[in-house]
């Protein structure tokens, strides 16, 4: 067996906790391996003490790279010898181009004059080898996630890679530019570069993986040489088995709660361009309502703009709420009218990060805890105490940071922020993008408790099953508009897909041959 | 994913570590104040410059806790030594050459500063103009208008009443005896007020089980605090008194901590400052409140102007040159973040008194302005390089 690299003993320290008890891993020349656990069981810190974010001396144990001891004082360390990792958030510069950022800190240059040529050349290359059809001077804040996720490999490949690292590339991706990526991760390997896979997602892992290493709180508990059953791997990962993914419910839906009228939203940054256009669609008491569609189809946009228009520029339309219009014009108006958003993008539009669980609950509804203005610290107290516990926030009390939480522990303190507010109506974006299949499980149960409450719930979500197993009934948007409605009972996830497809939307337009990129590049 | 378990409550060590910011800046002013005490030779805490160390720096403290503010919403306000000089040049005007009643006065010249606030605060929250650029502007306009409804001279002597504002002293309902018996009365029924107050709020606490700093650090830090407000009250008591200004400082320092810990506007503010996008999507009228921040900025201004034009006896197109820096230093010595969302009213209070404590210090050891500025420069370097490195490690 080549052994590309050996991970022996790791045992790293924070004060007061071990995240890293002993763990070993050996990982094949040419294989991708999967590395799976709950959030919190040690993948992230493993991987920063191999990449050298935790330099040598900082834990106890051995790397052997190549067969040699290796003793990383930071990335660029770590970078040298040809192991690149790609962060589950990525960072990207937004206001600089595809080949500003490809090259960034490692620029093409002559006596500091960058060489705008070659680099745009070079950049051309690496993104016919992703499959991306951009020019190398679009700035990269213009693209998706799922192009922006492509930019992150080019630039790993623009150094000389021979063990790449994706922490959950695929979190905030849909299902085709996942399997895009995993179809480009596979073909990577053919060309013999060893990969690392951090993934919730255990279909992507049957996929592609050739071994899998379950790591919990912090101990190597398993290793399979080859794929294995999920529920196997489930059960590894959370130390108990889970046969169910969804918990079971029976909807009770009631009479109409909130009506859509020809919703239509524009874009402000490009005259003439719509995100919205026209939807209308109603939502009924104790609904559970599932939004699919592509990453870019606007579900996002829609639901940001119905709440309080926190995003486009709102064209025409009108909602109404029990059947009387309502004045949905600013976040504080819909708040009041009730309703929440959720977002999905917790870190940046969800959480006060440097606030603790306790100051982050009563947010949206601080007249909830205050006199006159005045907070009640004894009320705020108990109501961070009794969300944290109701819906099983995960920390040492409701002092902690925000920041500190893993991610399904966060994306719990805003539902619990906006449960507070007290809302009729729930817009959860994406719920459970980035958490693992446990914290999922709970989230799920939230939602099912609330539907069943009389609360009427819509569903953004990019994992189709997800929606299949939770929703009573689906929409279908793509480009902009609603395209098609199913009961969650007679849908499925070709179905899904049939009537994105069947709506118009080219997509030849997304799936681009690397000539074709070629093409393209010879233009610039 | 991170290591939630890092934070573990009734861990004394954890909790120096967490907290050291807040004692550590409490510990630097006194260990400031022990070495001026002693290189000075015991001249620091005289009476007499015990008393000058408030009076000279009450402007300072008054503008720390508006700008602590608007530094906590993430923004910054460059133009306030103007607007404190502009604001007492009217002020001048209003006195001297209109000759309005004093209270008059007092009330038009903090409506004056509210509404330049107000204004710069317009385009800063509605018009999302950065506030580094609105209060640059602000701060050229206002000194160039200061210099022209002065005309280039100095506007003076005030009324004695005027004068008081700054340098008088508290009355003794008493008697003329010494000590000045209700600045005996105010001072210590203060400090057993706040004793009070913090044993309550930690008895309260340890009810919910909310309890994070071990019980010697409370013991110690309010009887610290206890006996210093005690003592600091019996020298003063036992020269003139307290210092008009110390009273009007503390009743703004009590309020504006109560304001920004214990009110939803407070709340806000620091929401604000952590996470502008999530506060705004949390409901929050994230313009209206960055706009009251900036106008209470304003209205914190005008009043140290009036403070200052009353101290100097005369307004003058120089006046407050400078003073941003001083308050803005003052602030981000005492723990408040750049980026917004950090920082407490004491600690800033504190910020200014080491900056008080040193100037002071420094000029009754003769050492030159040139020096001074250096020395301040570099405090002010350390303070922030100690936030960042402990801040990464954490």
């Amino acid at each position: 067996m080549d052994a590309i690299l050996e991970m022996r003993g790791i045992t790293k320290e924070f004060p007061g906790v071990k995240a890293l008890d002993d763990v070993n891993m050996t990982v094949r020349r040419g294989e991708i391996r999967a590395l799976v656990g709950e959030n919190g069981a040690g993948k992230s810190t493993l991987m920063k003490v191999l990449s050298g974010v935790y330099p040598h001396g900082s834990y106890q144990g051995e790397i052997l790279y190549g067969g040699q001891p290796m003793a990383f004082r930071d990335i660029k360390d770590s970078e040298a010898q040809g192991i690149v990792i790609i962060h589950q958030e990525l960072a990207l510069v937004p206001q600089m181009s595809i080949a500003e950022n490809i090259f960034l800190g490692n620029e093409i240059a002559q006596r500091g004059v960058i060489d705008r040529r070659e680099t745009n050349r070079r950049t051309a290359e690496l993104l016919a080898q992703v499959g991306l059809r951009e020019s190398p001077e679009t700035k990269v804040g213009g693209l998706g996630m799922g192009k922006q996720q492509l930019i992150e490999i080019a630039k790993a490949l623009s150094k000389k890679v021979d063990l790449l690292i994706l922490d959950e590339p695929t979190s905030s991706l849909n299902e085709n530019d996942s399997d895009a990526l995993l179809r480009l991760l596979a073909s990577f390997r053919d060309r013999g570069m060893t990969a690392i896979l951090i993934s919730h997602k255990l279909n992507e892992i049957s996929q592609v993986c050739d071994s899998i290493t379950v790591l919990r709180d912090g101990a190597t508990v398993a290793h399979h040489g080859g794929m294995v059953e999920e529920s196997r791997i489930i059960r590894d990962m959370v130390g108990r088995s889970m046969n169910d993914r969804y918990p079971p419910r029976q909807p009770k839906v009631g009479e109409v709660v909130m009506q859509v009228r020809d919703w239509t939203v524009a874009d402000p940054a490009r005259e003439g361009r719509l995100l919205v256009k026209g939807a209308s669609f109603e939502l009924r008491r104790g609904e559970v309502l599932g939004i699919a569609g592509l990453m870019g189809a606007g579900r996002t946009e829609l639901a940001m703009s119905l709440f309080g228009r926190s995003m486009g520029e709102w064209k025409s339309g009108s909602v109404t709420l029990h059947g009387k219009p309502a004045d949905l014009s600013t976040v504080p108006r819909a708040i009041r009218a009730g309703l929440a958003y959720v977002t999905e993008d917790r870190k940046s539009l969800g959480l006060v990060l440097d606030d603790t669980i306790r100051r982050n609950i009563p947010l949206a509804n601080l007249a909830g805890i205050s006199v006159r203005g005045v907070v009640d610290r004894q009320r705020e107290g108990a109501v961070a105490r009794d969300y944290r516990s109701r819906i099983n926030i995960r920390s040492p009390s409701v002092e902690s940071r925000a920041v500190n939480l893993s991610g399904g522990n966060q994306q719990k303190v805003v539902l619990a922020k906006w449960l507070f507010a007290e809302p009729e109506i729930l817009i959860l974006d994406e719920p459970t993008r980035g958490i693992d299949v446990g914290a999922k499980y709970e989230i799920y149960t939230i939602i099912r408790d609330l539907a069943a409450a009389g609360k009427s719930i819509i569903v953004i979500s990019s994992e189709m099953p997800e929606l299949l197993g939770i929703t009573d009934r689906i929409l279908v948007m793509n480009e902009g508009r609603l395209v098609g409605e199913m009961p969650t009972a007679e849908a499925t996830q070709e179905r899904i897909m049939q009537v994105i497809i069947r709506s118009g939307h080219d997509l030849t337009d997304e799936t681009v041959t690397p000539e074709e990129i070629e093409a393209e590049a010879a233009h610039v | 994913m991170s290591d939630t378990t890092t934070e573990r409550r009734g861990d004394t060590f954890g909790f120096i570590r967490r907290n050291i910011r807040e004692y550590g800046i409490l510990f630097a002013l006194i260990v400031i104040m022990a070495f001026f005490q002693v290189v000075t030779g015991g001249i620091l805490f005289r009476p007499v410059n015990l008393t000058n160390l408030f009076l000279q720096n009450s402007h300072i403290v008054i503008m720390a806790v508006g700008m602590l503010l608007v530094i906590v919403a993430g923004h910054i306000d460059l133009s306030v030594g103007s607007v404190a000089a502009f604001v007492g040049a009217l002020s001048a005007l209003m006195i001297v050459r209109l000759g309005l009643p004093i209270p008059v006065v007092v009330v038009l010249s903090l409506a004056a500063g509210a509404v330049i606030g107000g204004i710069q605060g317009y385009w800063i929250a509605y018009w999302k103009i950065p506030s580094f650029i609105v209060t640059l502007a602000g701060m050229l306009v206002f000194r160039g208008l200061t210099m022209w409804i002065l005309q280039g001279q100095s506007i003076g002597p005030f009324p004695r009443e005027f004068q008081m504002i700054a340098s008088g002293f508290i009355p003794d309902l008493f008697g003329p005896d010494k000590p000045n018996t209700l600045s005996l009365i105010l001072g210590w029924g203060a400090a057993l007020a706040i004793l009070w107050l913090q044993i309550r709020g930690r008895k309260r606490e340890e009810a919910v089980g909310i309890v994070d700093e071990p019980f010697a650090f409370f013991a110690a830090k309010n009887a610290l605090i206890f006996l210093a407000l005690v003592w600091m009250t019996w020298v003063l008591a036992n020269f003139r008194g307290l210092p008009n200004v110390f009273m009007v400082m503390a009743v703004l320092v009590a309020l504006y901590a109560f304001v920004s810990e214990r009110t939803t506007i407070g709340r806000r503010i620091y929401a604000i400052g952590g996470n502008a996008k999530a506060a705004k999507l949390s409901g929050i009228n994230a313009e209206r409140v960055v706009f009251l921040t900036f106008m209470n900025m304003g209205m914190l201004a005008a009043l140290a102007g009036i403070v200052v034009s009353a101290r100097l006896n005369s307004a003058t197109p120089k006046a407050g040159v400078g003073f941003e820096l001083d308050v803005i230093a003052a602030v981000f010595i005492g723990g408040a973040s750049m980026a917004g969302g950090v920082g407490t009213v004491i600690g800033a209070v504190v910020g200014a008194f080491i900056m008080g404590v040193m100037n002071n210090g420094m000029s009754i050891l003769g050492i030159g302005i040139d020096y001074q500025q250096v020395i301040k420069g570099l405090v002010l370097m350390a303070a922030v390089i100690f936030d960042v490195s402990n801040k990464s490690k954490a």
